[in-house]
Order: C-alpha cells, then sequence, then structure tokens
C-alpha cells in the first residue's frame, strides 16, 4: 500500500476514563492514533493498556473525556448519538471476538441485517447476503442456524455480515482469538482481502502474534497509551521477533 | 428487521412458551372471572326478566327484587285506585319445600299468578297448557324442576305427573323454559289462589303486585305516583334490576371476591411477562448491543421491543378468549356456574393486555435505552 493513501481514522489527544472518585481508572491517556485508507492496521498491547476502549471511541459505540475524533473526513466530536448510529450503521462494520451472531436466526438472516438497517427491502438484502456467504466459502449455510457451525464458519458468517453493506471502515475486536491457528489464518485472509478495497481501511485489536504479519502498521499501547507506531523495517522486525 | 424481531423472539421457544402461556393465563383467568360475575350479575335479576312485568310493587322495606316482604291483600285494590294504573295484578313468591319420588325434599321457587290474566306468565312454554292453572292443583315447572323433581323416576318427570309440594299433591299441566333464578331454585308456577293452598298460612301471603300502567303512560312516572299515594315502594323493571344490582354491590361481598381474582389475573399477567420479557432482553442484550452498534437506533430496537411484547400479548389475548368461549360452551348447556360474555369484558380485558405488554415492553426499553453498544467489545 501506498503511504500517500489519505487518512481514514485520526484520533488526536483523546482521553477516557471509566468510573469515579476511587474506582476511577483511565483507559486512555491522551491517545494520538491514525490509520489510512487501504491499510489493515493492528493495534496491540497487554489487556488492559486500552486498545479495547480506542476501538470503541473510534467506532463511535462510547462517549470519550476530551481529544479530537476524525472517522472517514467525519469530526466525531459534537455530533449528536443518533447521527453517530446512523454514521456508523452506514460506514462501519463490526467483527467481534464472540462473533455476536443472533443463534435464532438463519446465516442469511444474520448476514442481511446491516442491509436492512440501511433500507434495504428483505428479498433483495437476503439475495446479496447469500452472495458473500458465497464469497467467504459458505454457500450451503445460508439456511442453517450459527450454531450449527464451527466456530472458523461463524467468524466467517460474521466478516460476511460485517461486508454486507459495504462499509469503508472494518472494525475488528480479537477476530482470531477463539480460533485455532489454520482457522485464524483464512480469517485473516479474508479481511486482508477486506482491506485492499480502495476506501476501505480494517483496524484490529489482537493478542494473537500468529496474525502480526497481515499488518501494514502496528500500533503498540501500554496503559492507556501509544508506545509505538511500526511499519517499513520496524514493523518487520517486530514482526520477527515475535513470531 | 421486524420480521427478524418476531424470529428471535419465537426462536427462543421456552420463553416464548412461558410469555404466550402467562398471557393466555392471565386473559382467561380476567375474562372468565369477569363473564362469571357478569352471569351472577344477570341472575340477580333473571326474576323480573322471568316475569316481565312493567312496575312492581312491594312493601317498603324490600331492597332487591330477590327478597319478599308479604303485603296485605287489600293493598291490590289501592294500587288499583292510583291514577294511570291500567291493571294491578297479585303475585305469590315464595321458596317451598317440593318432594320427589325417591322421598327427597327439593326447593323450589313457587309462583302464585293471577288467575284469571295469568299476568307475569312463565317466558317459554315448551308443553302442556297454561290455561290448566285455573284447574285445582295444578303446576307447571320449568327445565331445572323438570331435572331436579326427576329423582327416583326411571323416565324424567312430565305433564301429567305428580309431585308433592309441601305435603300437598301438585299435577303438572306443562313444561316452561325460564332464566335462572339467582338462588338456584326450579320455577314451580301455579294460579295464586292455588299458590296459597300450598303454601304455609301466614297473616300476610302477598309478596308484589304486578302492575300495568296506561297506554301512552310513563311507566316511570306511574310508578313514582303509586309510590307516593300508597307508601309502598314501586319501581320500573329497569329501576328494580338495578336496585337489585346496586343491592349486591353495596351488600355482598360477591363483587370484591371477583374483583380480587380479576386484580390477581392482572398481576400474574404483569409479573410473569414482565419478568419473562425482561429476561429475554437481558438473554438478547448482548445481540441487542450488536444490533445498536451497527447501526440500529434506540427507537427502532424499541418498535422491535413493542412488536414482540404485543405479538405474544395478541396471541395470549386470542387464546385467553379461546379457553374463556371454550368454557363458556361447556357450562352454558348445564346451566351454572353463570356465564355472561359481553363485549366490554372482551375490551376490559383488552385494555389489560395492553398494559401488560406496554409494562413488559417498557422495561426492556429502558434496558435498550441505557444500553451503551461498546457493550459488543467486552469478552
Amino acid at each position: 500500500m501506498s503511504s500517500s493513501n489519505s487518512i481514514a481514522v485520526q484520533v488526536r489527544g483523546v482521553t477516557k476514563s471509566f468510573g469515579v472518585g476511587d474506582s476511577r481508572t483511565v483507559a486512555l491517556k491522551g491517545v494520538d492514533f491514525s490509520t489510512r485508507e487501504g491499510e489493515l492496521h493492528l493495534v496491540v498491547g497487554p489487556s488492559g493498556c486500552g486498545k479495547t476502549t480506542l476501538l470503541s471511541v473510534v467506532a463511535g459505540t462510547l462517549d470519550w473525556d476530551g481529544g479530537e475524533i476524525d472517522v472517514l473526513g467525519t469530526r466525531l466530536n459534537g455530533m449528536a448519538k443518533g447521527a453517530v448510529t446512523a454514521f456508523r450503521g452506514k460506514h462501519v462494520g463490526f467483527i467481534f471476538q464472540q462473533f455476536n451472531l443472533i443463534p435464532t436466526l438463519t446465516c442469511i438472516e444474520n448476514v442481511s441485517v446491516p442491509l436492512l438497517l440501511n433500507g434495504r427491502h428483505r428479498g433483495e438484502a437476503e439475495r446479496r447476503a447469500a452472495e458473500l456467504l458465497t464469497t467467504v466459502g459458505l454457500a450451503d449455510t445460508g439456511r442453517k442456524r450459527p450454531t450449527e457451525l464451527s466456530g472458523g464458519q461463524q467468524q466467517r458468517v460474521a466478516i460476511a455480515r460485517a461486508l454486507s453493506h459495504e462499509p469503508r471502515l472494518l472494525i475488528c475486536d480479537e477476530p482470531t482469538s477463539a480460533l485455532d491457528s489454520a482457522t485464524g489464518h483464512q480469517i485473516m485472509d479474508l479481511l486482508a482481502t477486506a482491506a485492499r478495497k480502495p476506501g476501505r481501511c480494517v483496524i484490529i485489536v489482537t493478542h494473537d502474534p500468529r496474525i502480526y504479519g497481515y499488518a501494514d502498521r502496528i500500533t503498540v499501547m501500554e496503559d492507556g497509551r501509544v508506545t509505538q507506531v511500526l511499519e517499513g523495517e520496524a514493523l518487520r522486525h517486530f514482526i520477527e521477533t515475535h513470531q | 428487521m421486524f420480521h427478524l424481531a418476531l424470529k428471535m423472539l419465537m426462536g427462543d421457544r421456552a420463553k416464548y412458551i412461558m410469555l404466550v402461556g402467562g398471557l393466555t393465563f392471565a386473559t382467561l383467568l380476567m375474562t372468565q372471572q369477569n363473564a362469571v360475575f357478569q352471569g351472577l350479575l344477570s341472575w340477580t335479576t333473571s326474576h323480573l326478566r322471568n316475569m316481565r312485568a312493567a312496575i312492581w310493587v312491594v312493601e317498603a322495606h324490600v331492597e332487591s327484587a330477590n327478597e319478599t316482604k308479604p303485603l296485605r291483600d287489600t293493598d291490590v285494590n289501592r294500587v288499583r285506585s292510583v291514577t294511570g294504573v291500567d291493571f294491578a295484578v297479585p303475585l305469590f313468591q315464595g321458596i317451598l319445600r317440593a318432594k320427589t319420588a325417591s322421598g327427597a325434599d327439593k326447593q323450589v321457587m313457587l309462583i302464585g299468578l293471577h288467575g284469571a290474566t295469568l299476568f307475569g306468565r312463565p317466558p317459554q312454554m315448551l308443553g302442556g297448557d297454561l290455561a290448566l292453572l285455573r284447574l285445582p292443583n295444578t303446576v307447571v315447572i320449568d327445565e331445572l324442576g323438570v331435572q331436579r323433581l326427576s329423582q327416583g323416576r326411571s323416565r324424567p318427570i312430565a305433564i301429567g305427573d305428580t309431585f308433592e309440594i309441601n305435603d300437598r299433591e301438585a299435577r303438572i299441566v306443562g313444561i316452561c323454559r325460564t332464566e335462572r333464578h339467582f338462588f338456584g331454585y326450579p320455577y314451580v308456577y301455579s294460579s295464586y289462589d292455588q299458590a296459597l293452598q300450598f303454601a304455609p298460612r301466614q297473616r300476610k301471603m302477598l309478596s308484589a303486585i304486578l302492575v300495568q300502567p296506561k297506554p301512552g303512560l310513563d311507566a316511570a312516572e306511574v310508578a313514582r305516583r303509586i309510590g307516593a299515594e300508597t307508601g309502598m315502594r314501586a319501581f320500573t323493571s329497569d329501576e328494580f334490576a338495578k336496585v337489585t344490582v346496586d343491592y349486591i354491590w353495596k351488600t355482598t361481598g360477591i363483587p370484591v371476591s371477583f374483583l380480587t381474582t380479576i386484580i390477581l389475573g392482572f398481576i400474574v399477567g404483569i409479573a410473569v411477562s414482565g419478568q419473562t420479557f425482561y429476561s429475554f432482553v437481558l438473554e438478547n442484550l448482548r445481540h441487542l448491543g450488536a444490533l445498536k452498534a451497527m447501526g440500529a437506533s434506540t427507537w427502532l430496537l424499541a418498535r422491535m421491543l413493542l412488536l414482540q411484547a404485543f405479538t405474544v400479548g395478541l396471541i395470549g389475548y386470542g387464546m385467553g378468549l379461546g379457553l374463556t368461549a371454550l368454557f363458556g360452551f361447556l357450562v352454558l348447556p348445564i346451566g351454572q356456574p353463570p356465564f355472561l360474555l359481553q363485549p366490554s369484558s372482551l375490551l376490559l380485558t383488552g385494555v389489560a393486555l395492553v398494559v401488560i405488554c406496554s409494562f413488559a415492553a417498557l422495561l426492556g426499553i429502558v434496558k435498550v435505552a441505557r444500553l451503551e453498544p461498546a457493550i459488543v467489545f467486552r469478552g
């Protein structure tokens, strides 16, 4: 990828704390973070370092205390909650560690959810969902429920769901943690392919060093702060030392 | 999204069945108890409908149609002398012992009709000849009488058969159909003079006076005039029905007892559906959070929850009404317990169900409104 690609996400001096008084925990202590279009960007660090909190505020699913956040050219600061929700529904796709597929719906219905939320008709949404399931290698599972599938298959359904409405930003929270190595690599291949689409970027929060090799850039966090941003030679060295 | 909301609801079979079951039970309890209560209230005034008199004149202290305080025979003439009265006839009504062929005693409601006019005659004759009541020792009994007085016989008691009322022989000359009396006793009709022979002798034997106002006159006005001029209580049939129902409400524990059960049905509905639906929302909180993260607004999720709550409400309401109707079909031919399902009862239960479903949905909506979509990132 080219470093001249435009900035997709820009976070400047963001702070976030939870609780009050003695129980107050500062999760983000003035974080600066940016990612570019066409990039697969990993955010790594020990548990509790604030990477999931960073992901949540970038996605607009969590309010933050201070700092500025621009996502895909839109300033999230000061936006009404409803507007943030609408923005997220249109431009952001999610992949979760625990898949978060609705167990009482079929795979096609699960995948069609973002399309329905974006105003597509049911028939059209389900046709598109079926196509996407085929794309992720699950052509025969459309009428099955997620509970009938393996973990890897469920995550592929989740990827199809996340991509169904063609979002420009893909937010992934530990997408391979619950999967074995081979399945994890299949999932990462899909995500890396998705990231290559023009105008899109993928941010992945992970503990899993097996997937570092897929990164175009890695941001390392520690104790609520960004400690390193790695790309190029430094990134290759980091990957070698962690695998 | 709404079809998915329904699939989410029905996909959780245990909760879905629990919700529908709870609301069905609540509907059944509220509607059935209301219908039985309405039926009972209807019984309290059935005597008035059986007699079909325009105006009832009774003793000054009588408080309901099911109460008898005797008048003097001369009171009939006093009423006849009031302006606007077309005719007035004496009526005997009293509970007497009848003996069946097996020797068992059965209580009956003996009605003595004015011999010349037979005014207050049974609503519907099923067989025999009412005019034969003018012969000595003759009676007309209703279907309940046939049922009760047939005890000890190889076939149901019929026209031409005899039984004893207060140790005097009574010969059946007709079978009629009546609405069941509040006290649950069968009607036995005779002439007024014959009734005085059946009944134990007392100083005053006249139970009430049935009055027909002159054509074109307002019955209520004539009743008011009778009351003012004679000192007795005079009611139109509708007024007497209202006084009787009021008496039941004010002086018996029957309405409180039924209302308690109806309120319990409402509380059971609120508790079961509220708790189960809230638990359904809690179990789906992660999925609702995921939907919120994916762009579902709180308003959309609230509408989905309302749809889910009102869907189970509608199904529960329908099933509850179905079971109530089934209960009605089963008991109406038997004649007891009383059962009267009125549109107002259905409306009342419907409103209660709307309140229950709204409450259940509201619990979930409050939870969803406060839900941070970031919940989906927590492990």
